[in-house]
């Protein structure tokens, strides 16, 4: 089943600015602009001597990760730090929850902590959303990941990959390859390039790794790579999930890079100009092969340095949402 | 109140300026816009000057004071600074100077790119609210409002000034219903 987001209006504010950021779903075109646009302005940030801002001086980001993680974990406290935020991290899964404090008490130390945000991995869908409606209202959450349905932030970041290499998203065609089932990255990004309006969204992975009713996201769904390729302007791979694959999706790895991975031969059959992307850690000769992933299309890492950017844009406007947002409930008091 | 043509302003600040600089053995200064306003005047100013050089310009929305009350400004850009300010003598110019925080902000964000020689400022219209110890080196003009009254740059061509009339802050308190 796929998750969706019956409870979206929890992350916008009552002038429908962002105060979390939990999902893409509903989010509307013009916000996903603002996002893009917020965060090309902190890219001229990171480009500086002193790639530092003063915006959330005297601001407490917690990154609460219930799940594993070195990039984005790393690029969100590097993103708090950049926009003078005090950050502390918390890997939860080695933590209280093995001694058997739960959710709902972890976060409530948290908050006694006075963080102003929560930023939270969670292998179970739904958890962002269950964070962001228990919390104290003035908390903002972030999601950076939640199980199989969401990770929005990498969605953003995509989106802002693309469109600064592409130049925007109205004739594009974009194929997401690989493991379109276990990955909320895929989700995420197919909400994103519909919202903006992209008119050529194709997924492409075997029929065991594709879930049921994909095509409600108005895609294009192939079970071969070859006539998938063809003529993209946009490659996104997927990382093979290996932690999460049980129960014989696949015979084996060997056979998945010989039906799916991305070797130069395959690259060809898209446009010259496609760009390749790849959300990370890459496996290389399991879905991409080394000469792609290192090669002259690959803008693989430019995605790592575009997401830094983007989770500043995200952390700020949540803030900036939730300010407001007390603004307008102590003027309805008076 | 009529108010003048910023045109007859900035033809007059482009002597004083020069003669400003003379005065202080300032040659080739670094030219520094603020968003959205400052940057017109910048262009007109160097253009009365005769100078080509690229001129920066500054979008101060990441070091405002006013963050936690008014949030992110929702469309902020890039600065572009295509120059080093480490050493330099720099002009810093913006369009209606008020209350000084933009100023304020617009050096903590010049300093985070080095180190200038000198900054000397330049406002169109100074609207002496003092509210911080920060003055204009040039000013087309000095004019005093009441409180609810404000002067906003239209542009970018022609140049005009526009008298606005705002609701008084303090309005809800006053109001209570």
């Amino acid at each position: 089943m796929i998750p969706t987001d019956a409870k979206r209006p929890l992350q916008l504010n009552d002038q429908g600015q962002l105060r979390h950021f939990l999902s893409l779903d509903g989010l509307p075109r013009s916000l996903l602009t603002e996002i893009l646009d917020t965060a090309d302005s902190f890219l001229e940030v990171g480009a500086r001597a002193v790639k530092k801002v003063p915006l959330l001086r005297g601001k407490t980001v917690c990154n609460v990760f219930f799940e594993n993680s070195t990039r984005t974990r790393t690029t969100f406290e590097l993103a708090a730090q950049r926009l003078s935020a005090d950050v502390i991290t918390l890997n939860v899964s080695t933590s209280s929850t093995s001694k058997g404090e739960t959710l709902f008490d972890t976060l409530r130390n948290l908050e006694a902590m006075a963080a102003d945000m929560f930023v939270v991995r969670h292998a179970d869908s739904g958890a962002a959303h269950y964070i962001a409606e228990h919390v104290s209202p003035d908390v903002a959450v972030i999601n950076g990941g939640d199980g199989r349905h969401a990770h929005p932030t990498q969605g953003m970041l995509d989106m802002l990959t693309i469109r600064r290499h592409k130049g925007g998203f109205e004739n594009l065609s974009v194929a997401i390859v690989g493991d379109i089932l276990h990955s909320r990255v895929a989700r995420s990004n197919m909400i994103a390039l519909k919202t903006l309006g992209c008119p050529d969204i194709r997924v492409i992975g075997p029929k065991t790794l594709l879930p049921v009713g994909v095509e409600q996201y108005g895609v294009k769904v192939y079970t071969d790579l070859t006539e998938g390729l063809k003529d993209v302007d946009v490659v996104i791979m997927l990382r093979l999930q290996r932690e999460r694959m049980q129960g014989g999706l696949l015979p084996s790895e060997g056979e998945f890079y010989r039906l799916f991975g991305l070797t130069t031969q395959r690259l060809a059959l898209a446009r010259p100009d496609a760009i390749v992307m790849h959300p990370g850690p890459i496996n290389r000769g399991v879905e991409i092969e080394s000469a792609v992933a290192d090669g002259a299309q690959s803008v693989i890492l430019n995605q790592v340095t575009y997401g830094i950017a983007v989770r500043m844009a995200v952390l700020s406007m949540a803030m900036s949402g939730q300010a407001a947002q007390r603004q307008i409930e102590q003027e309805n008091v008076q | 109140m009529t108010l003048p043509n910023p045109a007859d302003l900035i033809r007059q600040m482009a002597l004083d300026l020069r003669a400003r600089l003379q005065a202080r053995g300032i040659e080739a200064p670094r030219f520094i816009g603020i968003r959205t306003g400052g940057v017109w005047v910048t262009q007109a100013l160097l253009e009365e000057l005769g100078i080509t050089t690229a001129f920066g310009t500054l979008d101060v929305s990441f070091y405002r004071d006013d963050f936690s009350q008014n949030g992110l400004h929702p469309q902020v850009r890039p600065s572009d600074l295509p120059f080093e300010i480490e050493g330099q003598h720099l002009v810093l110019v913006d369009d209606v100077l008020m209350s000084g925080r933009t100023i304020r902000a617009a050096l903590n964000e010049l300093f985070d790119y080095g180190r200038p020689a000198s900054v000397t400022l330049v406002s169109l219209v100074d609207l002496n609210a003092a509210e911080l110890p920060i003055r204009p080196d040039i000013a087309g003009v000095t004019l005093s409002l009441s409180p609810n009254e404000r002067v906003k740059l239209i542009g970018p061509s022609p140049l005009s000034l526009e008298q606005q009339v705002v609701e008084p802050a303090s309005s809800l308190q006053e109001s209570p219903r």
